[in-house]
């Protein structure tokens, strides 16, 4: 195990060395990774924003169960029950007909229509706040109070709900579909960079074979090469990201301040970030590995 | 059982040359033997015969009762880190310092970085490059480079030296100071096998000849 360590501890010392050793061509790997990387990433970024800005503008979805005017308290605890054991439910509210009454008589618009009548007309009510981007679970949930006895109406704002849903997944299919693209992108770039490198140390690999290289030993600080290089372009990547943000933030918090609303763009969670980063390692990884296996054969003793 | 045996070892090339035909000999512990021969004797392909650089196509190459030419290529590595091979090019890395290119063996097979330290340093000690270990290989002579290949042979104290025309590129001078290392080396105990085709120096020695001609063994 000590072996096995000192050598992955020699083998990512040299790779560094290697690559300190010939910075021009580093960086300019270390960019064409990065800004091959950078598209997904902001994609990502702006899905992410566009999905909290969704939830900002219009608020949570909700679902409103109006009860019929002779139900009782039984009958509205039976939805509460249904509405609390559903999935998809950030909370829910009962609201009696005396209550909605009384809110009908402060609210501005509606006062003196309230004034106007007898006896109260409205229904008891249960409102429900349902999580965005469920639609599918807040159908069910609509469908199931609907058969409940004494539920008169149940309304949901079904389409908008629908298109949201539908324009969030199209974001997250093509920012998946293109972060896939550029990752085979990205192998390739690092296969042939590690191709390279494979010629330019072919007396090395051939005199360490003659002295007893494992293959393993041969292969391995060419594959921390390419990780290094792979976590060090979602590094840069993740830079551009985040200096593009900063650029638009401040006319974005304007816009948003013209509707009332304090949204500022931001980052992912740090944990997100962090398994970009090593997603972009273990894709230099793979790269850097197949490309090994493909050439390293080829050079033996002679 | 000797170190090394060539039993009616053929060797053919894809292209049909023909470098070994039935060749048998064999090398015991603590030998000190020159395989001799014109050029195309087949002097060289002998010697990449036992770290199976190459593989025989007919008979077999033991080496310490191994068939070499049966190994799986995995097992290989482990072949020739019990043999120290030395090149008439040397094959040094010139990107790395003399210590470095010495060390390379003992960092292959992954030694403490303080024990393989000491261990480089006493080999180039015995090579006579004690202080130099911070030279590159292009600022040494022809013989300070065939020495440095050397130490690099032997720092993995291996049980036999391989050596394919060593002082070839080598003044006289370069090329005694090269043949004495060996005899060192043999002096305790290291089993030596040198492939030249100086006749002199083999007579200046005046040890054991296996010669060869036109792949076959004339005299063993």
């Amino acid at each position: 195990m000590s072996v096995w360590l000192r050598h992955h501890g020699r083998s990512l010392a040299a790779t560094l060395r290697r690559l300190a050793g010939s910075p021009g061509a580093t960086a300019l790997n270390v960019l064409a990774i990065g800004v091959a990387l950078a598209l997904p990433l902001g994609a990502w970024v702006v899905l992410a924003n566009a999905q909290r800005l969704a939830g900002h503008a219009v608020g949570d979805p909700q679902l409103a169960v109006f009860m019929a005017t002779d139900a009782s308290r039984a009958d509205a605890a039976r939805v509460e029950a249904a509405v609390a054991s559903a999935p998809g439910v950030r909370r829910h509210q009962f609201v009696p007909k005396d209550q909605a009454l009384a809110e009908l008589r402060q609210a501005d618009g509606t006062r003196e229509i309230a004034a106007t009548l007898g006896s109260n007309p409205l229904p008891d009510a249960v409102i429900v706040e349902l999580v965005l981007g469920n639609a599918p679970a807040a159908e069910r949930l609509a469908a199931e109070l609907r058969g409940l006895p004494k539920v008169e109406v149940v309304q949901l704002d079904a389409l908008w709900l629908q298109r949201l849903d539908a324009l969030l997944r199209l974001g997250a299919a093509a920012v998946a579909l293109l972060a896939g693209l550029l990752a085979v992108g990205m192998i390739a770039v690092t296969f042939n960079t590690v191709r390279l490198q494979i010629v330019t140390h072919q007396a090395e690999i051939e005199v360490s074979r003659l002295v007893g290289a494992t293959t393993s030993y041969i292969r391995r600080p060419f594959v921390w090469q390419g990780a290094v290089i792979g976590f060090a372009g979602g590094v840069m990547a993740l830079g551009l990201v985040a200096g593009s943000l900063y650029v638009v933030d401040g006319e974005v918090a304007r816009l948003a301040a013209t509707y009332g609303s304090d949204f500022r763009l931001s980052l992912p969670p740090v944990g997100d970030l962090a398994a970009c980063l090593i997603f972009a390692g273990a894709l230099g990884w793979v790269g850097a590995y197949l490309s090994v296996s493909r050439h390293l054969y080829d050079i033996q003793p002679r | 059982m000797p170190l090394v045996s060539f039993n009616r070892v053929g060797k053919r090339y894809p292209d049909g040359y023909e470098a070994l035909r039935d060749a048998s000999f064999a090398i015991e512990a603590g030998d000190f033997a020159f395989l001799t021969g014109h050029s195309g004797a087949g002097k060289t392909t002998a010697l990449k015969l036992i770290p199976a650089i190459e593989r025989a196509t007919a008979g077999a190459v033991l080496v310490n009762g191994q068939n070499v030419g049966a190994l799986r290529e995995a097992a290989l590595p482990f072949l020739r880190r019990s043999l120290g091979l030395v090149f008439q090019d040397q094959k040094l890395l010139h990107d790395r310092n003399v210590f470095e290119n010495a060390m390379l063996p003992l960092q292959i097979c992954g030694d403490p970085p303080r024990e393989a330290a000491r261990r480089v340093r006493a080999a180039l000690d015995k090579v006579g490059l004690a202080g130099r270990e911070k030279a590159m290989p292009v600022m040494l002579s022809g013989g300070e480079q065939q020495r440095l290949c050397i130490a690099r042979a032997v720092v993995n104290r291996p049980g036999i030296l391989l050596a394919d025309e060593p002082t070839a590129n080598l003044d006289s001078g370069a090329a005694a100071e090269v043949m004495e290392i060996f005899r060192a080396f043999n002096q305790v105990g290291v089993t030596v096998l040198v492939a030249t085709h100086d006749a002199a120096l083999v007579e200046r020695f005046g040890t054991r000849t296996i010669q060869l001609d036109h792949g076959r063994v004339l005299a063993a």
